[in-house]
């Protein structure tokens, strides 16, 4: 007789549990369905007009049916109305006359991509990524493509997370996993098993900043790499996610200001010949790598607080004490385009 | 198979249970494994977004994440020593597990109504205390309930159901994605359901068995009948950890464990060189944990058959065969399959065979503790070697290590079989009557 009754209290539990479920699921499911009420609130631009002039490619995050596609708009209105590729990325970069997009590709097996386009966004290669994408960067004339991806565990038991960074030609051969690169910190090999490399930024056809990290050691550096030699050399500690200024003399980046254990990533300008370090006016922390709007302003992505999903892009200009203010709203990843 | 529901008795007395080669699982057992099923169905499909969730939803990246992560997989060993203490200590096994499963099942739902990165970060790391603490007392219970005969199979059959669990979990959460874009609170909200309904079914239908208790009873009993028998202790003691044979069995999964490198770099060394790998990296462990399901019956059966510690030792040499086909320089899709199926092998042959073989050599009062000090000394030994892994790999490339490691692996085995050539010989510490066979 006990028996049963507890019998009958896991079915009771078991039908108010999935019945409640079900209600939620079916709930997110409508919703999702639903024509979104804002998605009038961004208007349509024609592309071909945007991608004649100066412009901002990026993920638009607003919400309605192109949530998640490449977008652009024009530099003289960037929060303007907003012109849409049929194009779906995470990441994205775009030169003039090329684009890279990452992407995740959803089903019962959930996968990941990059991919290389053409200046009519149509594809010219694909190939697959080993985790979540993070950064692309393509070099100025897209004959390069970087890609980082996080490699996470495979299991709930099993310690695992690194980053995958490789830099591809336009013409499909690969540098390989830039981790079997030589490294050197201060011109002695670097060989901790925990070191990472992500975000890579361009200088010309074969050189390359980008970050390496290992936890043992517990820091970061800036790196400059060689594609054709394979080889990283360490620059100076604690850059994070480089991005090269369009001028050539500057990388700005994320820098750790956090204590005691928390990650703090305050907005940063190092200028390469002398090393001074300018750390912006931007209180909140910021994880992703910049970009360059022109030769004083940077560009970065932050998720508006409360509200998941929603993202905009953030314009402050490169001087002690600037205040950052919204360029584009319900965007992600920017990349500034000057045909 | 031969899982059934039909109730057994218990056999924690060992020896006079008839023990037909199909005899069956004990309903606690599989009723055990179900509660496993339901919990990693909750815990995978959490787990299998989480990094999705955190880039794309939070605008995150998962690199401070990803240091956490490793740091709490070492509080969650240390921890599972406490939950096997705590179990033996207060002889209330059940409720020790059901505290490290209700907490666990808390979190899904904190994950459901909280976001942003500090929550998710320590909603992560109260679940794998959670972890920490059921483990060792669940196996506990299974090594209890077990016919002293098949307590592999019983192993068997609970891992089967769990990683079942594990296979599930992540298709379910995926499917939740792919029908409601960005609906990661959805899949939390499912998630928290399955959980739920996995400490439910772990509270009301799993009995609440005193272990040291039923031990001293049935002893008592012995004492008449068998004057000669030794008597099970009934206080818990940390003396019962140093037991010979036990410290053998540590010693020899310490031994195997520092040359067992995580499958993480198997997977990474499959994906440097071969492009289907890399296409269906996000999917790899799948094929493991397929093959691994499929086995861990069949294996369980060997190993009660021909011995515990001999499949324990001898399943390290599928991992060797596994290191080598991930070490060659070229890939071709059989080949990354093979590798697969031969980690199953591995993890079919030593996870729910540990627990066995510790759960035998142990004093029933010390059981839990027992079990949890085994499962630490393999999840410690396995992070050093992780470790001292990635900086062989980082030297000489992962072809080079991985043979390296394949070489080092089969001497250990050679150790290990020779250390652990006493252990299936040994008498189970609470099978005081004489018994058929050995």
């Amino acid at each position: 007789m006990r028996i049963s009754g507890r019998v009958v209290a896991v079915v009771v539990v078991t039908v108010v549990v999935v019945a409640g479920t079900t209600v939620y699921a079916v709930d997110a499911y409508r919703d999702s369905r639903a024509p979104a009420s804002s998605a009038s609130e961004v208007l349509p631009a024609d592309l071909d007009a945007v991608t004649d002039v100066p412009h901002v490619v990026f993920r638009s995050t607003a919400p309605g049916p192109e949530y998640g596609l490449v977008a652009m708009s024009p530099l003289t209105d960037p929060a303007g109305p907003r012109a849409f590729t049929t194009i779906a990325c995470d990441r994205i970069d775009a030169v003039s006359g090329a684009a890279s997009c990452l992407r995740t590709v959803r089903g019962i097996a959930t996968r990941f991509e990059a991919e290389l386009l053409d200046e009519s966004w149509e594809s010219v290669r694909t190939w697959p990524l080993p985790g979540v994408p993070s950064r692309t960067r393509l070099s100025d004339d897209g004959s390069l493509v970087a890609t980082t991806s996080f490699v996470t565990g495979h299991s709930y038991g099993t310690v695992g997370f690194s980053t995958a960074t490789e830099v591809h030609s336009a013409d499909g051969t690969s540098s390989g996993n830039i981790e079997q690169f030589a490294f050197t910190v201060d011109g002695k090999p670097f060989v901790a098993a925990d070191r990472n490399f992500w975000g890579v930024t361009f200088v010309d056809a074969d050189t390359f900043y980008a970050t390496a990290a290992s936890a043992s050691a517990g820091t970061t550096w800036l790196v400059r790499g060689s594609l054709s030699a394979r080889t990283l050399e360490s620059v100076r500690e604690g850059v994070e996610c480089p991005s090269l200024s369009p001028d050539g003399t500057r990388v700005a980046f994320k820098k750790d200001v956090g204590s005691g254990g928390t990650v703090h990533w305050s907005v940063a300008v190092l200028d390469l010949e002398s090393g001074t370090e300018t750390v912006l006016g931007e209180t909140r922390s910021v994880d992703d790598q910049m970009e360059w709007l022109d030769d004083s302003t940077v560009l970065y992505g932050l998720p508006r607080e409360g509200q998941t999903g929603a993202t905009d892009i953030w314009s402050l200009a490169v001087a002690e004490g600037a205040v950052a203010e919204i360029l584009i709203p319900d965007a992600w990843s920017p990349a500034v385009v000057r045909p | 198979m031969y899982i059934s529901l039909n109730d057994r008795p218990s056999s924690r007395t060992g020896g006079q249970v008839a023990r037909s080669r199909g005899g069956r699982v004990s309903s606690v057992i599989v009723t055990l494994g179900v509660v496993s099923l339901l919990t990693d169905i909750s815990s995978e499909s959490v787990a299998a977004v989480l990094p999705l969730y955190l880039t794309t939803a939070l605008g995150l990246s998962t690199i401070a994440y990803g240091f956490i992560d490793g740091l709490m997989q070492g509080a969650s060993a240390l921890v599972r020593v406490a939950g096997g203490w705590a179990a033996d200590r207060g002889d209330r096994p059940k409720w020790v597990a059901f505290v490290g499963y209700g907490l666990s099942a808390l979190t899904r739902g904190g994950l459901a109504l909280a976001g942003g990165f500090a929550a998710v970060t320590a909603l992560v790391a109260v679940d794998r205390v959670g972890k920490g603490i059921r483990t060792a007392p669940r196996d506990a219970m299974i090594s209890a309930e077990a016919d002293p005969d098949h307590v592999a199979r019983a192993f068997g059959v609970h891992r089967m159901l769990d990683t079942i669990g594990a296979a599930l979990g992540p298709l379910i959460a995926f499917v939740v994605l792919w029908a409601v874009p960005d609906g990661y609170t959805t899949v939390f909200v499912v998630s928290f359901g399955f959980a739920v309904i996995g400490v439910a079914v772990l509270g009301f239908l799993v009995p609440d068995r005193r272990p040291r208790a039923d031990a001293a009873r049935a002893a008592r009993v012995v004492d008449t009948l068998t004057p000669a028998g030794p008597a099970p202790s009934r206080q818990f003691s940390w003396r019962h950890l140093t037991d010979p044979r036990l410290r053998r069995l540590f010693l020899v999964a310490g031994v195997l464990g520092l040359l067992t490198i995580g499958d993480g770099f198997i997977y990474l060394a499959l994906q440097n060189r071969d492009g289907f790998a890399t296409q269906w990296f996000p999917l790899l462990y799948v094929g493991t944990n397929v093959a691994y399901l499929l086995l861990a019956i069949p294996v369980g059966r060997l190993a009660d058959r021909v011995g515990r510690a001999k499949v324990l030792v001898a399943g390290h040499l599928a991992l060797v065969a596994a290191y080598l086909c991930a070490g060659l320089q070229t890939g071709t899709a059989v080949l990354t399959v093979g590798t697969l199926a031969l980690l199953g092998v591995f993890y079919a042959a030593t996870d729910g065979v540990l627990a066995a073989l510790a759960g035998r050599l142990a004093d029933p009062s010390a059981r839990a503790s027992a079990i949890g000090t085994a499962q630490t000394v393999v999840a410690v030994a396995r992070m050093v070697a992780a470790t001292g892994f990635g900086v062989l790999w980082y030297l000489v490339g992962p072809s080079t290590a991985m043979l390296a490691a394949a070489g080092a692996l089969l001497a250990a085995v050679a150790v290990g079989s020779h250390l652990a050539r006493t252990l299936d010989a040994a008498p189970a510490a609470d099978s005081a009557l004489p018994t058929g066979d050995a």
